[in-house]
């Protein structure tokens, strides 16, 4: 025998099920006046710096099928590629900026949609910059612990070369699953990042 | 005092165990099959994109957020046994997640959602709403208080029924950490019949999402009490760092 670890094991994870809205966005599925607002759906406050852009997409499942009972969360870096809330030790990232929200696929349509910003470049931990790039956690019904996954930007095609999470894909094939192309409408720049989940081009998830 | 989850600050987290979480594919619950990935994850490892996470501070709480009893109460309380659901949010370390957002949701006492898309028989209750949430202590504490949720018929088998449960998310110190989850109840038999919970590879884990009846801690002829620890990934304590500056 040698001496123990005693490490505990992680909460095994189980699926967020159909009534996930309940919890995580209970105005969004009727049920009012528990929350002021639904966490993670407040606008950009205008003081944000930053361009805004919008990201929008769906989620297939492997027939090819929009999901339309998914939960998105998304999680990025500020404008200076800084992260807000905690574990940034480089420097105070933009006050206004959350750098997390969280919507439901639209019911009908699968659409989700968020309006952010562009975030900056973050360093890989050997110091190399990333792209920028936008992480997204999908849960949903017959998800049986959270897919992450990464958007990056359509129109930034020399940062995604040399990005050194991209340059690790093996099956290059699989590497524009991740890139969003951008088009503009009302001004803006609108990133479209559709996911899927299995099947023909199934989106690159990471085991981070 | 921090009463956020800012405060923490160490090292990457300790690659998860996949093969102690279900698999994406689990074919006894149908939905998993044109849901689970084919293709092996991509192990990426901790960047910073993993290691931060957002902050939830105690001001965004309303007083009856982490009571289910009262939050949705219109013309008086809402039927069912009253529990208490109380834990602590730890690390693989053992150590307390202070700070950590807590979000709960689950059916009324007859199995019943509040949700447009339910379509179980059992009635609505009028007074239960169905969802709450609080952020730990110091110690990692949390405690809510609820209506023990009934069991529910889903349309998975011909005659498939989720033993009673209360789903569960969390935020921890890092995205990496966050996790969805959901507790039972010590003493169902229904747990080892459902195809969700069977999902996890052993015994040992389903174990570990089952609450047990707190007697020391039930309320009398008040409230029934259940515990329920839960824990996230740990981080690798910095010993030996050699980093890039800038990290
Ligand atoms: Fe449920």
């Amino acid at each position: 025998m040698v001496q123990s670890l005693r490490r505990l094991k992680e909460s095994p994870s189980q699926t967020a099920g159909p009534y996930v809205h309940i919890g995580a966005t209970p105005n969004f599925s009727g049920i009012e006046g528990v929350y002021p607002h639904d966490l993670g759906s407040l606008p950009l406050a205008p003081e944000v710096e930053g361009e805004r852009i919008v990201v929008t997409g769906r989620i297939f499942d492997g027939s090819g099928t929009p999901i339309k009972d998914a939960l998105v969360e998304i999680w990025q870096a500020d404008a200076q590629g800084l992260y807000p809330g905690q574990g940034e030790r480089r420097g105070a990232a933009d006050p206004h900026f959350p750098g997390w929200f969280r919507q439901p696929v639209d019911g009908t349509s699968g659409v989700y949609r968020f309006e952010t910003i562009k975030p900056g470049i973050v360093p890989y931990f050997d110091g190399r910059p990333m792209a920028p790039h936008i992480t997204f956690w999908i849960v949903a019904r017959g998800i049986n612990i959270g897919l992450h996954t990464r958007l990056y930007f359509g129109d930034e095609d020399k940062a995604n070369a040399a990005d050194p999470i991209l340059g690790r894909i093996e099956h290059r094939l699989r590497v524009p699953t991740l890139i969003a192309p951008r088009s503009d409408a009302d001004g803006k720049p609108v990133y479209t990042f559709d996911i899927r989940l299995q099947g023909e081009n199934e989106t690159v998830f990471f085991d981070i | 005092m921090r009463n956020d989850n800012s405060s923490h600050q160490g090292g990457s987290f300790y690659q998860r165990d996949r093969s102690w979480h279900p698999p994406a594919f689990t074919p006894d619950y149908k939905t998993s099959v044109l849901r689970s990935p084919k293709y092996a994850l991509l192990s990426l490892g901790n960047t910073l994109s993993e290691m931060t996470g957002p902050v939830f501070g105690h001001a965004m709480l309303g007083p009856l957020d982490n009571d289910l009893i009262l939050n949705y109460a219109q013309t008086g309380e809402p039927i069912g046994p009253r529990i208490i659901v109380h834990g602590q949010v730890l690390d693989e370390d053992a150590r307390p997640v202070r700070g950590a957002l807590v979000e709960f949701w689950q059916a009324n006492a007859g199995g019943r959602y509040r949700h447009k898309k339910e379509s179980y028989l059992a009635a609505i209750d009028p007074n239960f709403g169905g969802c709450g949430r609080t952020i730990t202590d110091e110690e990692g504490r949390y405690w809510f208080r609820t209506i023990k949720p009934g069991p529910y018929p889903w349309p998975n088998g011909v005659n498939d029924w989720r033993p009673a449960h209360i789903h569960f998310s969390v935020f921890g110190h890092a995205f990496a950490q966050r996790l969805i989850t959901q507790m039972y109840f010590e003493g169902d038999p229904m747990i080892w019949q459902c195809p969700i919970v069977m999902g996890i590879p052993s015994r040992e884990a389903v174990e570990r999402l089952v609450a047990a009846l707190d007697r020391e801690n039930t309320l009398p002829m008040d409230t029934m009490a259940y515990k329920f620890d839960i824990v996230l990934r740990g981080r690798r304590s910095t010993l030996f760092e050699n980093r890039m500056e800038g990290n």
